[in-house]
């Protein structure tokens, strides 16, 4: 255990990230609260999946470090890694539901791993799950036969099968249309009131971010630009994130000779 | 100096990805035999590599048992040896034919499914959820897949090897009026204990080497070292793991027969 405050359910120091020789995350540092939900957003690239894969303990960080629930992660062995995975739930962004079980299959799936209720108990705590996420009527489907809308609602509701402390979610509003993002939304803000979960959000969809989350942070080419609420994030001066709130590519100066020098020097 | 390098980082990439197979296959073997034990995933993947095979197995056993007897009918007659016929039939198919012919089906028809599977899988972050869903994938996916692997390609070699006796004795007896009792005498008489175990040590050889290359290829393709993704990383795993399983079992077939003999 390490000695830091309880409050702080997710806790990540000084994290470098690389693949290969490519740095990606560098020096990132981040506090999340119990109860508050906070999103992680960005442009494609800026390092956003590989924080999410750190604070899952799915990818080894080159140097700092992740806590969640008070666990560093790197200190973790298998057994007590799974044991704090228990109290996590997970979202995809395509769900990442299998292909071969049922909507009910997949969604009861962690709770006939890891409890030993009876099938009947197990069967109502899944259908009160997927009644939650309006999924009741579509629980014999499988996954092959949902839209993107209700794929991402049936990897919700395993993501929270276990009524976990933390959710960590995975571009939620991605490839689905405004009313379906934002009914995505307000199921998220429900999962709070409901469960009192600490929620964090991992998306580039502006209209989602200041729709639920209660703090954002920016991250650009893998460093954090901004740590704040909704209303400091929009009081910003900073040019990527005024571009980035106007949907404005990032601003790159235009040297026409060095952009020749380029085409010429690549290999065709 | 460049080729030096070359070779020392191939070499290096080899035994880095042979050192993580055989992980990978030490974990898988060892969740087998961990607790919980549960057996209906493992009668699931009997289902799909053994019972789903059989019809292929079947018909493939028959007309190679055929085409031996053929064959041996041919050549001994031009030594007036054909009471041997059965022995013939029974040896080859017994030692060599019934093993090998019946895993390179079971590749194609099963190691190449479970490999584009567990690659899907791995693509579309499904191992990744179970992960997090503290689900061992080992224990989910692996384990189920090669104790059926290992229990089916046996069981599968063993009614390919009948059905292909059978087959021979349909051509010798019926169709060459080779006498029953010489055929099925022959056999009896030629087949040693030594023969069986041959066969039964290579099904049980060849059905290992299957399911792991074709898991271990799908499980591991994200760290494929060109790089793997997408239908065409999917496609290219799949390609390489039936590839590669088949050499690995026409190479580890000269060398248990080697040893045994």
């Amino acid at each position: 255990m390490t000695a830091q405050s309880p409050q702080v359910v997710v806790d990540v120091r000084d994290l470098c990230s690389h693949y290969g020789d490519r740095q990606v995350l560098f020096d990132v540092n981040l506090q999340v609260h119990a109860g508050e939900i906070l999103a992680i957003m960005g442009h494609s690239g800026c390092g956003k999946t590989t924080l999410f894969r750190h604070m899952l303990g799915l990818k080894t960080a080159s140097s700092g470090q992740v806590s969640v629930l008070g666990r560093n992660l790197a200190g973790l062995n298998k057994t007590d890694l799974y044991a704090l995975r228990q109290r996590i739930g997970v979202a995809f962004q395509n769900g990442a539901l299998f292909s071969s079980l049922s909507v009910r299959e997949n969604v009861e799936l962690p709770l006939r791993e890891h409890t030993s209720l009876d099938g009947n108990t197990i069967r109502i705590m899944t259908r009160m799950k997927l009644d939650f996420m309006r999924l009741t009527e579509f629980e014999h489907l499988m996954p092959a036969q949902l839209s993107g809308g209700m794929l991402k609602r049936a990897g919700l509701a395993r993501a929270v099968i276990m009524d976990p402390q933390v959710l960590f979610f995975d571009e939620p509003s991605a490839g689905l249309d405004p009313v379906t993002s934002a009914e995505l939304d307000q199921l998220i803000l429900m999962l709070r009131k409901a469960m009192k979960m600490t929620i964090v959000i991992i998306t580039h969809e502006l209209q989602s971010v200041f729709a639920v989350a209660d703090r954002i942070m920016v991250l650009d080419a893998g460093r954090p630009i901004l740590i704040g609420t909704k209303e400091e994030v929009q009081a910003s001066t900073d040019r990527r994130i005024v571009n980035m709130l106007n949907r404005r590519p990032p601003d790159e100066a235009f040297d026409a000779d060095a952009y020749l020098e380029k085409l010429t020097r690549t290999r065709l | 100096m460049n080729v030096a390098a070359a070779i020392a980082d191939r070499t290096a990439g080899f035994l880095e990805r042979l050192g993580r197979a055989g992980l990978f296959l030490a974990r898988g073997a060892w969740q087998i035999v961990a607790p919980p034990w549960r057996i209906y995933p493992i009668v699931k993947q009997i289902h799909f590599i053994g019972a789903r095979s059989l019809l292929v197995i079947v018909v493939a056993g028959t007309f190679v048992g055929m085409v031996v007897a053929l064959q041996f009918y041919d050549t001994l007659l031009r030594f007036g040896s054909v009471s041997l016929l059965g022995a013939a039939v029974g040896l080859s198919l017994m030692r060599e034919l019934g093993p090998v012919l019946t895993a390179l089906v079971v590749i194609g028809r099963a190691g190449s499914a479970i490999c584009a599977e567990i690659s899907i899988m791995r693509n579309e972050h499904q191992i990744d959820a179970l992960e997090c869903m503290a689900i061992d994938p080992y224990k989910h996916l692996i384990a189920p897949r090669l104790a059926a692997a290992i229990i089916s390609v046996p069981l599968l070699t063993l009614i390919f090897i009948t059905v292909g006796i059978a087959g021979g004795y349909f051509v010798g007896v019926i169709l060459f009026d080779v006498s029953p009792g010489a055929y099925l005498g022959g056999m009896h008489d030629s087949v040693i204990s030594r023969d069986f175990l041959m066969g039964g040590a290579k099904a049980l050889v060849f059905g290992l080497l299957m399911i792991w290359i074709a898991m271990a290829k799908g499980f591991f393709l994200h760290l494929e070292p060109e790089g793997a993704h997408g239908s065409e990383g999917v496609s290219r795993v799949t390609t390489d793991a039936v590839v590669l399983s088949s050499i690995a079992v026409l190479f580890s077939d000269y060398i248990l027969s080697a040893i045994i003999l």
